[in-house]
């Protein structure tokens, strides 16, 4: 993760969609958490971001070495979790996150996932709700290694808004320079089915309870396979009780 | 039990509905026959409050309350269920979750304990037992991946577990073989067939009503109803197809 020396602008490509005057306020960074995960290893972390700031996290993963990392970026003004993931021979990477805005939130997940050596897999799933003028960012870059062969790399990112005044942006980039890979990414952005909001509601459900079990679907998948996926969904839950 | 007066209702901006009158009493069970866009769909979502179908004139009266100032899930608390002739997928969120919050939902605006998890379970094993559904179907997410049988089933053990006392049934028999048309039929009859319950029945054929016996047969047609007989006007129809009975 590279260090970011001056106060970015919105020239900068990482930094367009972030909110700048919470970012002043901020400033100076924290240095990312550097992980080395040793060959073999396991490495798992949930990251809950329910306030003001940025989380920057770096992970090296040795030969044959997995790391699970968990994020609800919860709101409350302007969240930012970058994490970089860099994989050698065979290492296993799985990122499933889950932004929750309303108010004027701006939301951001970064995330970069560098296939260096061959036969490693990684996963990044991103879900994001947004109700209000909230924004949610997704920057996912895949890099793939001249040599890295027989990677496999997924990328899938969506975002439902709640409300038409709420905004969701997802840039998807990869970069590969070795042939015989696997890089599958996808991303959409939409709206609660009314007509699955109307059948709930016909069964007894109120409005916000009918879009709640919805939501609820809509975000969990991010989460399977958390250590702590029960506490993840119920804080996910709270929250998403306050946005509907 | 059910009082339609002068109903006139429309679709983004289209009037479908054009005076619809019809009373449904507590006991009986009520067919509704009619070609395709007579609005007979209109009526059972007009009926269920969704969205987009507006009303523009009459009234509707249910167990006594003006059924159309209250909201979806109002009309269900106060005992109203809207069978969909294409139930929807809602991928995600398994049906046991969706029906136990469903059922308590309904509890909760009647006053009522909600039902806790075992005694949830017990009700569901013995509605889907009635319709034949594998309850690991109900595990699964709502409607997803399911037959057309096994949706119009899923939606009779909903009806089961919910336990409305009154239902509008909208095409509950298209997309059904004949063993699942017998099935769904005795499961309203178990269901619905009970003092105090009614049934409207929307549908096109003859078929399901040897299965639910009506006592009232109505013809739909152009908006409004335009003929009303016992159950041998649905032979009649049968027979002779709308445009001659109708006319």
């Amino acid at each position: 993760m590279s260090q970011v020396l001056a106060l970015p602008t919105r020239k900068s490509e990482d930094w367009r969609y972030a909110d700048l005057a919470a970012l002043e306020r901020l400033w100076p960074l924290p240095e990312a958490e550097s992980v080395v995960v040793p060959a073999g290893g396991h490495f798992a972390r949930a990251i809950v971001q329910a306030a003001d700031g940025v989380t920057r996290l770096s992970l090296a993963l040795g030969k044959g070495a997995s790391a699970a990392v968990h994020v609800l970026n919860a709101g409350g003004g302007y969240g930012r979790v970058e994490i970089e993931a860099t994989l050698h021979e065979g290492a296993d990477f799985t990122l499933g996150a889950v932004q929750l805005g309303g108010g004027s939130d701006t939301l951001e997940v970064v995330a970069t996932v560098n296939h260096v050596e061959p036969g490693a897999t990684s996963r990044q799933l991103v879900r994001s709700v947004l109700a209000g003028q909230a924004t949610g960012t997704c920057l996912g870059r895949i890099a793939v290694a001249r040599h890295a062969v027989g990677t496999d790399a997924e990328q899938s990112v969506r975002a439902m808004l709640l409300d038409r005044t709420a905004t969701a942006n997802a840039r998807p980039e990869l970069e590969i320079f070795a042939d015989d890979v696997k890089c599958a990414h996808g991303c959409a952005v939409g709206e609660l089915d009314a007509m699955g909001l109307f059948y709930l509601q016909s069964r007894g459900l109120t409005p916000p309870e009918a879009k709640k079990l919805m939501l609820q679907a809509f975000v969990a998948e991010a989460f399977g396979g958390a250590e702590d996926e029960e506490r993840l969904q119920a804080l996910a839950l709270e929250r998403l009780g306050e946005l509907v | 039990m059910l009082q339609i007066t002068d109903l006139h209702a429309e679709v983004a901006g289209k009037p479908i509905l054009k005076g619809l009158s019809l009373t449904v009493n507590a006991g009986e069970v009520h067919a509704i026959m009619g070609p395709n866009g007579a609005g007979k769909s209109t009526l059972g979502y007009t009926l269920g409050g969704r969205p987009g179908y507006a009303v523009t004139g009459g009234s509707v009266t249910f167990l006594g309350q003006d059924l159309l100032a209250l909201e979806p899930h109002e009309r269900a608390a106060a005992g109203l269920f809207l069978g969909f002739q294409y139930p929807v997928e809602i991928p995600g969120v398994s049906n046991v979750q969706f029906l136990r919050e469903a059922l308590n939902a309904q509890r909760k605006q009647r006053g009522q304990e909600p039902l806790s998890g075992g005694e949830f379970l017990k009700l569901a094993k013995e509605k889907a037992a009635l319709l034949r559904l594998d309850m690991d179907m109900l595990k699964r997410p709502v409607n997803v991946g399911f037959s057309g049988g096994e949706k119009k089933r899923a939606e009779m053990v909903q009806m089961g577990i919910l336990d409305p006392a009154f239902a509008v049934l909208d095409e509950t028999d298209s997309g059904l073989d004949i063993d699942a048309l017998r099935i769904c039929g005795e499961g309203i009859n178990a269901i619905m067939r009970q003092p105090g319950k009614a049934v409207l029945l929307i549908t096109h054929y003859q078929r399901l009503l040897d299965y639910v016996k009506p006592d009232f047969v109505h013809v739909l047609a152009g908006g409004r109803i335009v003929r009303t007989g016992g159950p041998e006007l649905a032979l009649e129809l049968e027979e002779h197809g709308y445009e001659a009975v109708a006319a």
